[in-house]
């Protein structure tokens, strides 16, 4: 019997990368799953993002784990669509338990236009996951039995990497904000059993990393690559890795952790 | 089906109740083997509650046993490097190798500062925190060994944050967040890991006992863990009073596990919010 029999997770960015792999994971473990992602671009992100058809792939990979999921395009800068994906999952699969706040971008070096790359970045990576938790915070609450909420910031949410682009500046001052949400969170939302942690990835391969114009930028600016080298002797963590630590958090083998910013990392934080 | 840490073989120091029984049961039921190590006696100092004994050791062996797991059990204090050395070699021979090493021995006492003894402040330090260098120490080369491994060390929220008449305990469990850190750093290029994990209260006799009771409970001359649950529970931001020994193993478990491959160098707070709130 898996971990998470019984629950529903709904999780942003679910098209492909950790986001899918999230979905898989928590499938595999007996979950049902409200997806959501833009499925589209944004102007200032130098890499494609994902399509139509990544999304349709998360479908079929968590269909053929015979659990059922909800997948819906939407943007996490626009609430009410959130809370239209929320109110439709839980319609169709009658709960949620587990909030995955996973969508975000990296519009690094993306310099012809330095406020929009770092407005962009704050609202999809910073205010989009205020809205995640606002469209699913009163659900949990009102469902009252508990919930177990994980923000997917980054080591650039512990420490100053992300370089010296306005994207990049963005990138770090957002992912270390949704610190502040979780701790705040954590405290209003304790008194009712729900759960709120951070997930800290170091690298990952996924196409938000690997692609041309990020090995361009990495390898063109030789202080970001400098302080990207982990601690253990692991170039990039698989999104598995992250996904796995996401499952032990919102299980109840974590009943009682709460407010904590986790590292998954290979040591890149504590050198 | 196999177990998360299946055909692993972990040493445990402070195995003989409480939490350190705790997580040789809950590795022995994911498959591991265990080398066990306690006291089984008394410190001069830590008069608060009573210290554990040799049938306390001789049930978590029968526990184990009856999981179908092998234990070799070992009478030893943290603070002798020789005899750690000793039952680790001893554990080793008998067990094949070693993966997964938990810090986890430890004792604890309530006094105001100023009233801190030299022979208390000294036990304190020996214990819980030479105690868990000599621990690591006595395990390391047979991780090296193994090719790679994993050890937690376990801190306490008093490991993070000040709180009053606990001065040579909290400085103890700080100190071991700085051998975490550094055992990190010089022991990653060989794949192993180090990790802290720090609870909030644990329902075990270290706290579930009248002294402990009454520092959370001042007023009443008779305190008792009824009397004091209010107030265990205003410190966590979830709305429990302490937590189970089970609690931690999972942490501990998870982190030991492949699960966690790629997870080193972490401060874990298994708290109930205590450090966030
Ligand atoms: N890959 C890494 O190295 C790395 C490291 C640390 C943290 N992270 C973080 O992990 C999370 C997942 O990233 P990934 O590595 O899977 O990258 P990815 O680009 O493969 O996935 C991100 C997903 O989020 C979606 N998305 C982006 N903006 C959105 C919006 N406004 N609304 C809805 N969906 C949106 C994208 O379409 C994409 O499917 C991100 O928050 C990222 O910042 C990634
Ligand atoms: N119980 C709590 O509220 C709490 C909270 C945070 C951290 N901790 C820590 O958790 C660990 C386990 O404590 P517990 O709650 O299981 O308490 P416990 O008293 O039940 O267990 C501690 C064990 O360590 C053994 N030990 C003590 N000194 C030793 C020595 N010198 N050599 C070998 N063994 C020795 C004891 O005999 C005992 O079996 C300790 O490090 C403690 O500081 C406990």
């Amino acid at each position: 019997m898996g971990k998470l029999e019984g629950k529903v997770a709904f999780i942003t960015g679910a098209a492909r990368g950790q986001g899918r792999s999230h979905a898989v994971r928590l499938a595999q473990e007996g979950a049902d799953i409200v997806a959501v992602d833009i499925c589209a671009q944004i102007d200032s992100v130098p890499y494609p993002m994902a399509t139509p058809e990544d999304l349709e792939q998360t479908v079929r990979e968590v269909e053929a784990l015979d659990r059922r999921i909800v997948a819906s395009r939407a943007d996490v800068r626009d609430l009410g669509a959130l809370e239209r994906a929320v109110a439709d999952g839980v319609a169709q699969l009658g709960r949620l338990d587990i909030v995955l706040a996973n969508a975000g971008i990296a519009p690094m070096g993306a310099d012809d236009d330095p406020a929009r790359a770092f407005a962009d970045v704050v609202d999809v990576n910073l205010t989009g996951v205020w809205n995640t938790l606002r469209a699913t915070a009163p659900v949990l609450v009102e469902q009252g039995d508990g919930g177990a909420i994980v923000i997917t910031s980054s080591t650039a949410g512990l420490k100053g990497i992300g370089g010296d682009s306005p994207g990049g500046q963005g990138y770090t001052a957002a992912k270390h904000g949704v610190v502040g949400l979780m701790r705040s969170y954590a405290m209003t939302l304790g008194p009712q059993g729900i759960r709120v942690n951070t997930v800290h990835p170091t690298g990952v391969n996924t196409p938000m990393v690997v692609n041309d114009f990020m090995q361009k930028w990495l390898a063109e600016d030789p202080t970001v690559a400098g302080a990207m080298t982990n601690l253990m002797p692991v170039e990039m963590l698989e999104a598995v890795d992250i996904s796995n630590a996401i499952v032990w958090l919102v299980s109840d083998d974590a009943r009682y952790v709460t407010g904590v910013t986790l590292p998954v990392d290979a040591g890149f934080t504590a050198k | 089906m196999a177990g998360r840490v299946q055909g692993k073989v972990a040493f445990i120091t402070g195995a003989a109740r409480g939490q350190g029984r705790s997580h040789a049961l809950r590795l022995a039921e994911e498959g591991a083997d265990v080398i066990a190590v306690d006291l089984c006696g008394p410190i001069p100092t830590i008069e608060m509650y009573p210290p554990a004994t040799e049938e306390d050791l001789a049930e978590t062996v029968r526990q184990v046993e009856a999981l179908d797991r092998r234990i070799v059990a070992t009478k030893a204090d943290v603070r002798d490097r020789g005899a750690l050395e000793a039952a680790v070699a001893e554990g080793v021979a008998q067990l094949g190798r070693l993966d997964i090493v938990l810090a986890n021995a430890g004792v604890f006492e309530i006094q105001p500062a100023l009233e801190v003894g030299d022979d208390a402040w000294r036990e304190m330090i020996d214990i819980n925190l030479t105690g868990v260098w000599n621990t690591c120490r006595a395990g390391l080369p047979h991780l090296i060994e193994a090719g790679g491994g994993s050890i937690v060390l376990t801190s306490s929220t008093a490991g993070l944050k000040g709180t009053p008449n606990t001065v040579h305990y909290t400085a103890a469990k700080h100190g071991v967040v700085g051998i975490m850190r550094t055992l990190a750093n010089e022991f990653a290029a060989q794949s192993i890991r180090v990790n802290s994990v720090h609870p909030t209260g644990v329902d075990t006799q270290m706290i579930m006992n009248p002294k402990t009771w009454g520092l959370f409970d001042p007023e009443n001359p008779n305190p008792t863990r009824e009397g004091a649950e209010p107030i265990f529970r205003s410190t966590n931001a979830l709305p429990v009073p302490w937590v189970e020994p089970r609690d931690i193993s999972n942490a501990v478990l998870f982190l030991v596990s492949d699960e966690a491959r790629y997870i080193t160098g972490v401060t874990l707070p298994v708290d109930a919010g205590y450090t966030v709130k």
